[in-house]
C-alpha cells in the first residue's frame, strides 16, 4: 500500500520573522473561482463610478490679463512655461506648476494675434493687429524658478513693422524660419526685417497658420474665404487647396502621423484629413454646439483638445466622431486658445474671461507619484472596465456627462434639426428619380472644391 | 486559440519522449483557456477581427503560463492511496493509513464522543482552517483546525437544526428551534432572523453575502446579510424540506423534495428555474461538484444518481441509500447509511464514479452530516455521537491560492479580504443557470423552414381530418347525401386553402409579374403603390 496525504506544517507556509513579508501561494485553477465574469463585471461596474466620483478635471485657473485670452504658445524646450497673449497686447509667461506669471512681456500696441516659440525654446515671436512682429529673449529657466521675478519685463529683440495686421504666426518645427498669416502668407526669418517670402491666392485674409511637424517646408492655412491652403516652402506657389462651406478656424497637424491634419471649423465640426486626399475627411468629429475655435494635438497624437464658442472644451480620439470628454465651468466664457501640454497630461483653455484654465486630459487620472501596486490596480480596472464597457450599465455610467443646461439644450436642438434634415432628404429622394439625387456622406458634403 | 496552439504542436518536431509531456501540458493549457475560442473567420469587420485575434493571443500566453506555473511552481502534491497486490483501497483501514502517514496527517484523524446532546451537524468555512459543530439539543462550538483549538463553546438550551459559517470564521449562523440566530465567535448573538421562520436547512452564498434557509412550511428565504433586506421569498409549494443545497458554480441553490423533484431557485425569480423528476420517493440527499457540471442526489429508493447538469441526464446510477452526501474539491464523492460511509472516485476521467474507500464508525451512532474539509485530505463526520474526523487521500486540493482562500491567513489577512469581497459582492441578479453568460450576446433567433415533405405530409394530415370530420344531422333536406358530399368537399377545401397560399407566395412569380416588378423598381419609391395599383385595375 502506497499512501499520501496532504500535510502542510505552518512553517513553510507562513513568514519566518515579523519583518518579513507575508508568503503568497497561487493557484490558477478556474474552478477554484467561480462566476469569474460576474465577479469581472461588478469590479468593472465599481470601476465606472468610482471614474465618475474621482473625475475632477479642473485643476485652477490663472488669472493676470486684463482682457481675452486670444493666443497661446507651448515651450518645446520647457515642460512647465507657457505663453499667453491677450487682446490687449499683453504677453505673459506662466509657470503651470505654480499657477503663476513668471514673466511679463510689454507685448504690443493693440490685440496679440499669434505667438509662438523658436524650435530651440529661446525666442519667443509674436504678432497682432498693430502690423507689427515682435521677437522676444525667452528668459532662461534659472529666473523661471525664482519667485520675485512676476515683474519681470523685457524688451523686444526685434520689432519688424510690416503692411498689413496679423492674424496668427507659426515657427517651423526645426529650422529658422517662421510663417504669419494675414493678408498674405509670409515667410519670415529672425533676422530680417522683411519676409523671406510670401504667398497668395485669392484675396482673403489668412486666418490661421500651421507647420507640418514631419516635413519642415510644408504649412497649412485657413483663410476667411473658407479654404484650406498648403503650402510649400520649396515651391513659388501654393500646392493644394481646399474650400469649404465654412470657415476654418483653425489647424492642427497630428504630430505622430505628419500627413493628417485636423480643421476646426466654424460649423460646430472638426474634420480630419488627410493632406495628400483632399477630397474628403477621414473623420468628422461631432459634438460641438457653436463654432470651434481651436485645436491642438496631443503630443501621442491619439488625441486632440478643442475649445469652442459654446464655452466648452473637448477632448476627441483622433478617428473618433464624438468627444470623449467635455470640460466646463460656470465662470469659463468663449473659448479661444487650447493647448496640450508638452506631456499629454494637462490640457490648458484660455477664454475670454481673462483666464487661464488648467485641466487634467484624463479627468480622473490620479496625479502624483503612482506605487507600483496602485498603478497595477489601476491598469487590472482599466482592462476590466474595457471588456464590459458595452454592457448597458457600465456604457450608461462611462458615457454620462453633466451639461450646462444652454449646451444640452442647443445639442438636442442641433439634433432635431439634422434629424429633420436627413429625413427631408429621404423624402426627396423618395420622390424624384432612383440616382436623380445621389447619397453624399458628410465627410464629402461640407466640401465646395478642390483646386490645385 | 485552442486551434493554433495544437497548429503549433503538429509543427514542431517533437521527441518521441516528450510528447507525451507536452500532451499533459497541453491539456493542462486547455484547463486554463476557460471554454473555445470564439470563430473570427465569419467577421466582416477587419479592425474588429484584429483586435479580438489579439486578444484570443493574450488569453492563449496567459493559459500557457498559468499552466506552467501550475508545472513548476506548485508547492505541494495531492494525496492518493494506492493498493499493492492482492489488496483493495476500500478494505484499507483508517488504521492502517494513520501508522503509515506522517504526524501532521495522522492528527487529523479522531473521534470525539459527546453522548448528551444528540446528532452533530458541522460546517467548515472556505479555506477549512475552522470547523463549526451544533448539537441538535443546541451544543454549539468553533474549532480552529489547525492547532485543534476550541475557539468557543457554549450552549443554546434549544433545537438546533443547522449552522453554517458566514462569509469568515468571524460570523456563523444557526437554525434554531424558532428563529435562526446570527452569533459571532465568541457566542455573542447577534441576529434573531425571525422572517426565516423555523429554519430546517441553511446555506450561505459566499459571492453574493447571500442566506437561503428552508423552514417547515417549505419557503425558501433569501437575505442579504451585509444590508439585512429580504432578498426573496418563495413558496417552494412542494411541501417540507430539508435537503437545500447551493451549487457552488452558479450559486443556484436546489432544494430537494418529498416528492422526488428537485428545484433549482434563484432570488430574482418566483418559479423555479429547474424541476426535475429525480426518484420514486423522497429525496434524501444532494450534492453538487464544483465543476457546476454534475449533481448527486440519493432517495429513499434506494438510488444515488449522478446527473450531468448540463444536459440534465442521468450519469450513473448507484444502489444505496444516504442520508448525506458529499463531493470534495478533487471530486471524490462521500455517502452515509447509518454507521458507514462509503466514498466513490471517478477513476477514468469519464465520470464513472465507483468504489474508493470506505470506513464504519463505532455501531450504532448515526451519521448526521459528512463535509469533506476544503485544501485538506480529511473527511469530517457529524453524528449522534459527537464527530469524527478521518483520512481520505486525494480528496483534497493541494494548492491553495493565497488570495482566494488561505489556510494560514492571519487576521490583518482577514480584514482585507472581508473589504475586498464586500467590494467584489455580486447583486442577486448574477445568479443564473450558465453564469458564463454574462457579457456574452444572445443569439439571433432563426426560425427553421419546414422542409417541403413536411409539408406535403401535414397537407395530407389536414385533408384526412377534413374527410372524416362528421357532419350534424339536419332536417328539412340539408343532410341530403349530395348536400354532405359538397359539405365535405368545401371542407377539404378550406383545409388545403393555406398551404396552397403558401406555395403560391413561395413558388417562382411568373414573367409577368416579375417584370411589372422590375418596372416599378424603375419608379421612386414613393410612386411605386401607384404602379401597383394600376396593375391591379
Amino acid at each position: 500500500m502506497k499512501v499520501k496525504v496532504i500535510s502542510r506544517s505552518t512553517d513553510e507556509f507562513t513568514r519566518e520573522r515579523s519583518q518579513d513579508l507575508q508568503r503568497v501561494f497561487r493557484n490558477f485553477d478556474p474552478n477554484l473561482r467561480s462566476q469569474e465574469k460576474a465577479v469581472e463585471y461588478v469590479r468593472a461596474l465599481n470601476a465606472a463610478k468610482l471614474d465618475k466620483i474621482f473625475a475632477r478635471p479642473f485643476i485652477g485657473a490663472m488669472d493676470g490679463h486684463i482682457d481675452a485670452v486670444s493666443c497661446m504658445a507651448k515651450n518645446p524646450s520647457h515642460l512647465k512655461g507657457i505663453f499667453s497673449g491677450s487682446m490687449d497686447g499683453d504677453i505673459r509667461l506662466w509657470d503651470l506648476a505654480s499657477r503663476r506669471t513668471v514673466c511679463q512681456f510689454p507685448g504690443h500696441q493693440g490685440a496679440v494675434r499669434g505667438l509662438t516659440v523658436s524650435t530651440d525654446g529661446r525666442v519667443l515671436v509674436s504678432c497682432g493687429t498693430d502690423s507689427t512682429v515682435r521677437l522676444w529673449n525667452v528668459p532662461v529657466s534659472s529666473i523661471m524658478e525664482s519667485d520675485d521675478s512676476s515683474n519681470n519685463s523685457a524688451k523686444p529683440l526685434a520689432v519688424y513693422v510690416w503692411k498689413n495686421a496679423f492674424w496668427a504666426v507659426d515657427h517651423q518645427w526645426d529650422g529658422d524660419l517662421f510663417a504669419t498669416a494675414g493678408a498674405q502668407v509670409d515667410i519670415w526669418d529672425h533676422n530680417r526685417s522683411q519676409p523671406v517670402n510670401s504667398f497668395e491666392w485669392g484675396k482673403d485674409t489668412a486666418i490661421s497658420v500651421r507647420f507640418n511637424p514631419g516635413e519642415p517646408n510644408i504649412l497649412a492655412t485657413s483663410a476667411s474665404d473658407r479654404s484650406i491652403t498648403i503650402f510649400d516652402l520649396r515651391l513659388a506657389s501654393p500646392a493644394r487647396k481646399i474650400i469649404m462651406r465654412t470657415k476654418t478656424n483653425s489647424i492642427a497637424w497630428n504630430p505622430m502621423e505628419p500627413m493628417n491634419f485636423t480643421a476646426a471649423n466654424e460649423d460646430c465640426n472638426c474634420y480630419s484629413y488627410d493632406s495628400r486626399k483632399l477630397d474628403e475627411a477621414r473623420c468628422v468629429h461631432k459634438d460641438h454646439v457653436s463654432a470651434v475655435m481651436d485645436i491642438d494635438y496631443s503630443p501621442t497624437g491619439r488625441e486632440f483638445v478643442t475649445g469652442s464658442y459654446d464655452r466648452t472644451v473637448r477632448i476627441f480620439q483622433y478617428n473618433g466622431g464624438h468627444s470623449r470628454e467635455v470640460y466646463h465651468t460656470k465662470r469659463m466664457q468663449r473659448v479661444f486658445c487650447v493647448k496640450f501640454s508638452c506631456d499629454a497630461s494637462y490640457v490648458i483653455s484660455g477664454s475670454d474671461d481673462t483666464n487661464l484654465r488648467l485641466w487634467k486630459a484624463k479627468a480622473s487620472e490620479q496625479l502624483g507619484v503612482l506605487l507600483p501596486r496602485e498603478r497595477k490596480k489601476h491598469e487590472y480596472l482599466e482592462a476590466v472596465k474595457n471588456r464590459y464597457k458595452h454592457l448597458p450599465e457600465v456604457k450608461r455610467i462611462v458615457r454620462h456627462r453633466h451639461l450646462p443646461r444652454a449646451i444640452y439644450k442647443a445639442a438636442s436642438l442641433r439634433r432635431i434639426m439634422s434629424e429633420a434634415e436627413r429625413k427631408k432628404e429621404e423624402r426627396r429622394r423618395a420622390h424624384s428619380a432612383p440616382g436623380s439625387i445621389p447619397k453624399e456622406a458628410l465627410r464629402k458634403r461640407r466640401i465646395i472644391e478642390e483646386v490645385e | 486559440m485552442g486551434k493554433k496552439i495544437a497548429n503549433d504542436i503538429e509543427i514542431k518536431p517533437v521527441p518521441a519522449i516528450e510528447k507525451g509531456i507536452s500532451e499533459e501540458e497541453d491539456m493542462n493549457v486547455m484547463k486554463y483557456l476557460r471554454g473555445e475560442a470564439a470563430n473570427l473567420e465569419v467577421l466582416q469587420d477587419k479592425k474588429l477581427k484584429g483586435q479580438l485575434a489579439l486578444r484570443e493571443d493574450l488569453y492563449g500566453k496567459s493559459a500557457k503560463a498559468a499552466a506552467k506555473a501550475e508545472k513548476w511552481l506548485m508547492p505541494s502534491e495531492g494525496g492518493y492511496l494506492e493498493a499493492e497486490g492482492i489488496e483493495r483501497t476500500w478494505n484499507i483501514k483508517q488504521e492502517t493509513i494513520a501508522r503509515e502517514v506522517d504526524l501532521l496527517g495522522s492528527r487529523n484523524q479522531y473521534d470525539i464522543i459527546l453522548p448528551d446532546l444528540g446528532p452533530y451537524t458541522l460546517d467548515f468555512t472556505p479555506s477549512g482552517r475552522y470547523m463549526t459543530v451544533a448539537g441538535r439539543k443546541g451544543h454549539m462550538a468553533i474549532v480552529d483546525m489547525k492547532n485543534m483549538n476550541l475557539i468557543k463553546e457554549f450552549q443554546v438550551r434549544e433545537t438546533v437544526r443547522d449552522v453554517v459559517f458566514l462569509h469568515n470564521e468571524m460570523f456563523f449562523a444557526a437554525a434554531q428551534k424558532k428563529y435562526t440566530y446570527i452569533y459571532d465567535r465568541n457566542g455573542t448573538e447577534l441576529h434573531c432572523l425571525k422572517e426565516h421562520g423555523a429554519a430546517l436547512k441553511l446555506q450561505f452564498l459566499n459571492k453574493h453575502f447571500l442566506l437561503a434557509s428552508i423552514n417547515k412550511f417549505g419557503q425558501l428565504h433569501y437575505q442579504d446579510v451585509t444590508t439585512g433586506e429580504m432578498v426573496g421569498n418563495f413558496r417552494t409549494g412542494l411541501g417540507r424540506s430539508n435537503v437545500l443545497q447551493v451549487n457552488p458554480f452558479n450559486s443556484v441553490v436546489a432544494v430537494g423534495h418529498s416528492g422526488g423533484t428537485i428545484s433549482m431557485w434563484k432570488p430574482t425569480s418566483s418559479a423555479p428555474l429547474v424541476k426535475m423528476l429525480c426518484h420514486h420517493g423522497p429525496v434524501t440527499a444532494l450534492a453538487f461538484h464544483s465543476n457546476g457540471h454534475l449533481m448527486a442526489t440519493a432517495g429513499m429508493d434506494r438510488k444515488i444518481k449522478l446527473w450531468d447538469l448540463r444536459k440534465f441526464e442521468v450519469l450513473q446510477t448507484l444502489p444505496g441509500h444516504t442520508k448525506t452526501m458529499n463531493f470534495s474539491q478533487k471530486g471524490l464523492l462521500a455517502t452515509a447509511t447509518g454507521s458507514f460511509v462509503q466514498i466513490l472516485r471517478d477513476f477514468s476521467g469519464s465520470q464513472n464514479y465507483s468504489r474508493y474507500m470506505s470506513h464504519s464508525i463505532a455501531k450504532g451512532y448515526q451519521i448526521q452530516k459528512l463535509a469533506f474539509r476544503p485544501y485538506e485530505d480529511v473527511l469530517g463526520i457529524g453524528h449522534s455521537m459527537g464527530w469524527s474526523s478521518i483520512l481520505v487521500p486525494g480528496s483534497g486540493e493541494p494548492n491553495f491560492d493565497s488570495w482566494v482562500a488561505n489556510p494560514f491567513e492571519t487576521s490583518k489577512q482577514r480584514k482585507e479580504r472581508e473589504v475586498h469581497s464586500l467590494l467584489d459582492k455580486l447583486p442577486p441578479e448574477t445568479i443564473m443557470l450558465n453564469p458564463t453568460k454574462i457579457g456574452s450576446v444572445k443569439p439571433t433567433i432563426k426560425k427553421e423552414k419546414p422542409a417541403k415533405q413536411e409539408i406535403e405530409a401535414e397537407l395530407e394530415g389536414a385533408v384526412e381530418a377534413a374527410k372524416k370530420g362528421s357532419f350534424k344531422k339536419k332536417t328539412k333536406g340539408r343532410s341530403k347525401p349530395s348536400k354532405v358530399a359538397k359539405k365535405k368537399k368545401e371542407a377539404v377545401y378550406k383545409a388545403k386553402k393555406p398551404f396552397l397560399e403558401q406555395e403560391a407566395k413561395g413558388e417562382g412569380l411568373s414573367k409577368k409579374k416579375r417584370k411589372n416588378i422590375e418596372e416599378e423598381n424603375q419608379l421612386p419609391r414613393s410612386l411605386q403603390r401607384f404602379a401597383r395599383k394600376r396593375q391591379a385595375n
